[in-house]
């Protein structure tokens, strides 16, 4: 299963992006073969909408399930149409996370946890 | 002539000047397209005579007809549809109404479906032709409404438009097509930063253009000095003052508590009109 981490870097010693729509990076980790890559997210400065075309981008690349720090809620709506698994509340390393996954740590998110705009700075 | 009155930085004075320059020339038709917020009539007391719902085309899927192409996801610019698992999904908020999702839908399941996202409000107050702009709460795309305001526009007259605040395509609607923009700021720090983003987006549309100086007196000297080297014309400075403060905050124009600046504002409107005839 691939597994998209939102992070502000390239690494796995990169720290997970509390934002999902707006993060410079996704981690996209496999599960099966412990392999990761990292994809850039273009659509970190899109002047709107930025939450639903990093959705949709997630989804094209056939990712089953998005551990982040918050989601709001147009891409918690693209997301679950896809029926992407939603794991917010993910802090630290990529590295750490990723562990914390595969442990089962998370719970996962049964509703967006932010309002729209929230990845822009505002609350 | 159409005069529009813009700043970059909020709170300049825009609405003051406009409201102002309207009272003191009379036979004029004053357009308020700062819809997010329009507080023109507060000064002008104008009674309307018509209210009409402003609306824009909304994408609606037609599911027999669609087969989850993704074609309408592909040339949305503003990220307002998504396609997963074939299902369309729209998000009318961030939908700016262009039409380009139903015109390269290559199985015609895109239909529209009208939205109200604001109204419009015509009236006036003695010769003062007025019409205002109102975005519905929650909505965030004004340019349409401005653009329906500045539908009502009477050649006839001598035309003054509010601009909304910033560099930004509001701005840009409001601004467009009229024939001299007075760029209202404040001699501060944050007022002459803020200017200088809107000279930029004045100079790129090609219309010419002058600053007014509000508040002058307060802050420095580096506005007078930007203007200086660059040409750019100081129309007019209304000083910091108490009493204008005063004046405005009980909801009144300057001139009726301080007529002697009906003079002003006429002179103004002279200086502008010379520009236009001579440029440069």
């Amino acid at each position: 299963m691939k597994v998209a981490i939102t992070s502000s870097g390239p690494t796995l010693q990169s720290n997970v992006d509390p934002r999902f729509g707006r993060c410079p990076y996704y981690i996209i980790y496999d599960t099966e073969d412990g392999s990761f890559k990292a994809v850039e997210n273009k659509s970190s400065l899109a002047a709107g909408g930025a939450g639903i075309q990093a959705a949709q981008n997630i989804s094209n690349i056939k990712v089953e399930a998005v551990v982040t720090g918050n989601v709001g809620p147009n891409a918690f709506r693209v997301l679950s149409a896809a029926s992407i698994k939603i794991y917010s509340g993910a802090t630290g390393s990529v590295k750490d996370a990723i562990e914390k996954f595969k442990n089962g740590e998370y719970k996962e998110t049964t509703g967006p946890d932010v309002g729209s705009h929230f990845g822009m700075g505002r609350k | 002539m159409i005069i529009s009155i813009a700043s970059g930085k909020g709170g300049t004075g825009k609405t003051t000047v406009a409201v102002n320059l309207a009272l003191s020339l009379g036979d004029v038709q004053l357009l308020d397209c700062d819809v997010e917020e329009p507080n023109c009539h507060i000064f002008i007391k104008p009674v309307f005579e018509s209210r009409h719902a402003v609306f824009i085309p909304v994408p609606v899927v037609n599911q027999n007809k669609c087969d989850g192409c993704g074609r309408c996801q592909e040339v949305c610019l503003y990220n307002a549809v998504a396609v997963v698992k074939k299902e369309v999904l729209i998000f009318p908020e961030l939908c700016h109404g262009c039409g380009s999702c139903t015109y390269f839908c290559p199985h015609r399941a895109i239909e529209e479906e009208k939205k109200e996202i604001g109204v419009i409000e015509i009236g006036k107050n003695g010769e003062i032709q007025f019409v205002h702009g109102k975005l519905n709460v929650g909505m965030m795309m004004s340019p349409p409404v401005i653009r329906a305001v500045k539908k009502h526009i009477n050649k006839k007259k001598t035309v003054i438009i509010d601009a909304p605040p910033g560099t930004s395509c509001p701005v840009i609607t409001a601004i467009k097509d009229t024939d001299f923009v007075i760029l209202v700021t404040e001699p501060t720090p944050f007022g002459l930063n803020d200017l200088l983003l809107a000279v930029e987006v004045v100079r790129k549309l090609g219309i010419s253009f002058g600053v007014i100086i509000n508040r002058s007196g307060l802050g420095n000297k580096k506005t007078d000095e930007y203007c200086a080297g660059e040409n750019i014309p100081i129309l007019m400075r209304i000083p910091f003052s108490k009493k204008i403060a005063g004046i405005y905050s009980r909801g009144d124009p300057i001139i009726k508590a301080l007529p002697e600046y009906i003079k002003e504002f006429r002179e103004l409107y002279k200086k502008i009109e010379q520009i236009k005839v001579s440029p440069g």
